[in-house]
């Protein structure tokens, strides 16, 4: 459990940093909130030369809401997620996927922009970036891009970060003030990954669903944009009908793999459970 | 001292036997204060990391050193080579068996120590044990106990192949350890046949794995100028650890110093002997500086002691009526690579054969084969004594087993076939004397406090609605009722490589009324320091709070046989009552020579010894305890000074009824423990706070087991969940609230009527889990299903019966 040796950087500009990384080359690493790298670094399954710490940067942090319009930045905390009040007033399910990572600790350090850019399937956020239909802004030697967070998962590990690239916020356009929200979430315990977790966001309009998303978390190589499910229940009064619709539509997208959380089979049978109870709750919160 | 002070509240200053006394040891554990191994910082000390086998059964071809070496730091690569001239290449266990120090010629199991790397600073070592390169050439590989006895199965033990005779008796096969029995076969047999009902069950209690916060280590320092041999370590058992090391090393036992600092939790994984302190100790022969070797998690939950892993088949006997008339069981013990379990010596199955349970069975027959496997070796007793929680589980799943075939609540069942109040002491059909029990009353306790008649009513409601459609949770009340077998032991029959397991206290009363008292135990969390000042405080008359308790530091510690099921309060408490009791003595004739009559004259209340018939005329303990300081009296000794070793004349047997309510959704598998009601009886209560306090962290380790805990390895021997991401620790989270309540019924042997009570919950605990979770779907033909109760378990339970549509 102890890492091999590296050298440790924190510039206090995200030039600098870019620039960092550009230098020292594929040995560098970033680091945001450090756990998940760093756990992996004391089991040497991560092996970077050099840490390019992001935590002086102040520019990465913050929330900032305009209407409808949120950004986010990447350094900003769970803790932080969870406390902003104006954020849970536009885009609630931010905070509820928020209190079901880990535990308080861990949320104190842990960061927005280190959960969904390190592309690890078991991370609670990608699912709700998912449903957001969120945009990933990245910075690297060649400027600035956007990525849409539907885009950006490759694989387990994988995604469109390109060599070099900084995650520096996260934009998205809230949903509208009557939408209703859920982020369902089995795990064996406390700071554990999910067994299967589902993420719905949607939109009644005089009894019929106007709008729907859905997403769901660790079961598949990447966090998963249920486009199927989501359109099956778009039209509907979620009726029984619709919702089974949109279930078997989930779980034929979903392929987890078999771990100590269960075989497979009882994990996809899972994550239709888990949408079932996402859109009941989100049915019961829309206006 | 006052002496118009009432008896009452003179009795409540001394804080002793029965007084919810607070712990002194939290001041400094909740300070951050704790003086634990790794706190231990010696001048030059070293550091060394094992470099462990990927692989669960593979020949070792070769081992080069060369790049490990060249790392800045690194000071030396042990192997087994270096350790054949000494002859530590193996060393001997508990069991009677050998263990390999460092893996030789093969390893045997994933994380098995192949290599120890020296090194300056643990960060060198750790980069160390990266670069040793070890060529290994795989073999098949066998985690299974009843594959592993298999014709055809690979030969594991290639060291002891031509070794027909083991510790325990004949090797029937080349991955056998040994047969062991108890009890009547041939009446057994015919009481099977001859039964109204037979019902029966095959009960796996899975691999765990103690898994204590602070994992193992020490610091071997070979002091070459005068020749001393000090180790600090995390030892259950110190006096035990320094016979040991004495006949391994052949250095002189009074040469080496084994100190238990502040241990962070033990539950059984501290009481074996590691190969990282043979390898610390001979890594600090050979550099002349002290050594550390500190475990992290993954290799604490990997390599060092397992518990459990017992495969078990069972037959219970009964009348139609539900009276039991006999018992059966076989065990399939996996042991693992080396048979390393720490059980008395004539009791390779441990206690197992306490089986029998609570009831009053006629006769019944044991029979365990102890089995070699690709897996770490142990096989300890965790949280409980020597295989109790195994025989525990065992019949308590039974009788519930038995119930479904008799279509008769499990509580009733037990009620019908307990061991009555006045059959005690009661001699079991499998050789154990229960020395006393009330079971009638607590469980009839314990049933009135959970309003058990209106649990099951409203169990019956909720399966009713769940057919209708209302609900997709089901109710489940699960009952255990539980005797234990604590305190090894008689000297008679209990002993661990030759030594009785007595235990000692010695104390020393200081003149002005203060006094040190010393014993063979040493607490890891039990708060001996609090409980056994109580239990001196009644019987010298001096304060709780002017006795200091001192343990664990074999140069002046008496000697005694350590901490571990639950015998510390049955054997160290009543040595410590013991003694006391000679310095009450020898106070007495102080007394009496300074009050001028004769020591017949005098009777003993509270704190002083008074003239019978003329309380006015006393000397209180604190005066007499200056008096045998400061003044000649002739033929008295000066001093107040007392040792006792105390050789239980029997086991205490403390016992409880435990009920717990489950609600089960079928669609998640996830399980809701909804109430959890605990009744302990544990004889005389030393500190009804500290029981309470071991009561509660007993049921959550059995939380623990029962719904999550498991070692588990795949086909080819990698071991699965050896980190705290997979293996069940329960936060307070995902723990319920506890109710608990006692009756007390005192053990007729001992000193003051204790017995032990650290391990009872998780002994109860497990089966009342499992029983619960059984006994939600029981309505629907369920009788039995595989621990831990996780929810991907609990959910096929529901598909296999149909519940998912």
């Amino acid at each position: 459990m102890i890492p091999a040796s590296f050298d440790y950087h924190r510039p206090e500009s995200l030039a600098a940093a870019v620039q960092l990384l550009g230098s020292l080359g594929e040995e560098a690493r970033a680091v945001a909130g450090g756990h998940s790298l760093i756990p992996m670094m004391k089991l040497r399954m991560a092996v970077p030369e050099h840490l390019v710490d992001l935590r002086s940067i102040a520019e990465l942090k913050g929330i900032c809401i305009e209407g409808r319009a949120v950004s986010i930045g990447a350094m900003t905390t769970q803790a932080e997620v969870i406390a902003s009040d104006a954020l849970a007033q536009v885009c609630p399910i931010l905070r509820e996927t928020a209190l079901q990572i880990a535990d308080p600790q861990i949320r104190n350090l842990g960061t927005l922009g280190g959960n969904v850019a390190n592309g690890d399937p078991g991370n609670d956020m990608p699912a709700s970036m998912q449903v957001l239909d969120a945009q990933f802004e990245v910075a690297g030697p060649e400027g600035k891009r956007k990525i849409a967070a539907r885009d950006f998962y490759e694989a387990a590990f994988f995604t469109a970060l390109g060599e070099g690239e900084i995650m520096t916020a996260i934009h998205f356009e809230a949903p509208s003030a009557s939408h209703g929200y859920a982020y369902e979430k089995q795990k064996r315990k406390i700071g554990d990954y999910a067994t299967a977790a589902a993420a719905v966001i949607l939109v009644m309009e005089g009894g019929r669903c106007s709008q729907a998303s859905i997403g769901l978390t660790n079961l598949s190589d990447t966090p998963l944009y249920a486009q199927a499910a989501s359109e099956a229940l778009v039209g509907s009064s979620l009726d029984p009908a619709a919702i089974d619709a949109a279930v078997a539509a989930a779980e034929a997208i979903a392929d987890p793999v078999t771990d100590s959380r269960g075989p497979s089979h009882f994990r996809r049978k899972l994550a239709g459970v888990m949408l079932r109870r996402a859109i009941a709750s989100a049915q019961n919160r829309a206006a | 001292m006052n002496e118009q002070t009432p008896i009452a509240e003179r009795a409540e200053k001394l804080q002793g036997l029965g007084c919810a006394r607070k712990r002194v040891e939290d001041a400094r554990f909740t300070q951050g204060k704790g003086n634990y191994v790794d706190d231990i910082k010696l001048n030059g000390m070293l550091f060394g990391d094992f470099v462990r086998s990927p692989y669960g059964h593979a020949r070792i071809k070769g081992i080069d050193k060369e790049a490990a070496l060249a790392v800045p730091g690194v000071l030396a690569v042990i192997t087994a080579e270096d350790l054949i001239p000494l002859n530590l290449h193996y060393m001997p266990t508990l069991a009677g068996d050998v263990q390999a120090v460092l893996a030789h010629e093969k390893v045997l199991f994933q994380s098995q120590e192949v290599a120890f790397v020296v090194a300056t600073d643990r960060y060198a070592a750790a980069d160390g044990v990266e670069l040793v390169e070890v060529d290994y050439e795989e073999l098949p590989v066998v985690v299974d106990a009843a594959k592993a006895m298999a014709a055809d199965a690979p030969l594991l033990r290639e060291d002891i192949k031509d070794k027909d005779e083991g510790a325990h008796g004949p090797r029937k096969h080349h991955n056998h350890i040994f047969y062991w029995d108890a009890g009547d076969l041939e009446g057994t047999q015919r009481a099977l046949s001859q039964a109204e009902v037979v019902a029966e069950e095959s009960i796996a209690y899975q691999r765990v794995h103690p898994c204590p916060l602070e994992t193992c280590g020490c610091v071997a320092s070979m002091d070459k100028v005068n020749g001393k041999l000090t180790v600090w370590g995390t030892f259950q058992a110190p006096h035990a650890v320094r016979t040991v090391a004495s006949l391994i090393s052949n250095i002189p036992e009074h040469n080496i110093r084994i100190v238990s600092p502040d241990i962070g939790g033990g539950f059984g994984n501290k009481v074996g002997v590691y190969p990282g302190y043979i390898c610390a100790i001979v890594a600090s022969i050979v550099t002349g500086q002290p050594v550390k070797w500190i475990e992290d998690r993954i290799e604490n939950l990997s390599s060092t002691a397992f518990a459990r892993d017992y495969h078990m088949t069972g037959k219970i006997a009964a009348t139609k009526e539900g009276k039991i008339t006999g018992l059966q069981c076989h065990v399939l013990a996996d042991h693992g690579a080396f048979d390393a379990c720490a059980d008395p010596t004539k009791f390779p199955a441990g206690f197992f054969h306490i089986c029998t349970g609570s009831y009053d069975i006629p006769v019944a027959y044991v029979g365990v084969d102890g089995v070699y496997t690709n897996k770490a070796p142990g096989g300890v007793a965790y949280r409980c004594s020597f295989r109790v929680t195994e025989a525990s589980y065992f019949i308590e799943r039974m009788i519930d087993v038995l119930a479904r075939k008799l279509e008769m609540d499990p509580a009733e069942l037990r009620m019908k076939n307990f061991i009555a109040r006045e059959q005690f002491p009661y001699t079991s059909a499998l050789g154990w004397e229960y020395d006393s029990g009330n079971y009638h009353t607590a469980m009839a306790k314990a049933m009135e406090t959970v309003g058990y008649q209106a649990l099951r009513t409203e169990q019956a409601a909720n399966r009713e609605a769940f057919v209708r459609g209302e609900t997709r949770s089901l109710m489940g009340i699960g009952v255990a009722f539980f005797t234990e077998i604590v305190g090894a032991g008689p000297v008679k029959n209990c002993d661990i490589l030759g030594l009785g397991m007595f235990d000692s206290c010695e104390i020393r009363v200081h003149p002005t009324g203060s006094a040190i008292a010393r014993l063979g135990t040493i607490s890891q969390g039990q708060g001996h320091a609090t409980t056994f000042a109580q239990i001196l405080a009644s019987e010298i008359g001096l304060p709780a709070d002017r006795i200091t308790v001192e343990e664990g530091d074999t140069d002046t510690a008496p000697y005694g046989l350590g901490t571990y099921g639950s015998r510390s309060t049955p054997v160290a408490g009543a040595a410590t009552a013991m003694a006391g009791r000679k310095i009450r003595a020898k106070a007495q004739m102080i007394a009496a020579y300074l009050l001028e009559v004769h020591d017949d004259d005098l009777e003993w209340e509270v704190d002083r010894f008074q003239v019978k018939g003329n309380p006015e005329r006393f000397k209180a303990m604190s005066e007499i305890a200056f008096a045998a300081y400061n003044q000649a009296i002739p033929g008295i000794e000066p001093g107040l000074e007392a040792v006792s070793y105390y050789d239980p004349p029997n086991m205490t047997y403390p016992f409880g009824a435990y009920i717990c309510v489950v609600d089960v959704d079928v669609d998640t598998g996830v399980t809701d423990i909804r109430r959890f009601y605990a009744l302990d009886d544990c004889g005389t209560r030393i500190n009804p706070m500290v029981i309470e306090g071991q009561v509660h962290g007993g049921l959550t380790e059995a939380l623990a087991i029962a719904m999550g805990q498991e070692i588990r390895y795949d086909e080819i021997g990698n071991v699965q969940g050896a980190s705290l991401m997979d293996f069940f620790l329960p936060t307070a989270v995902e723990t319920p609230t506890w109710e608990t309540d006692h009756t007390v019924t005192p053990s007729p042997h001992h000193p003051i009527g204790a017995k032990g009570v650290g391990e009872s919950p998780n002994v109860g605990g497990v089966p009342a889990f499992s029983n619960a979770v059984v006994d939600a779907f029981a309505h629907l033909g369920l009788t039995h299903t595989q621990m831990p109760h996780d929810h991907w378990r609990v959910w096929s339970v529901a598909q296999d019966l149909g519940l998912h549509g």
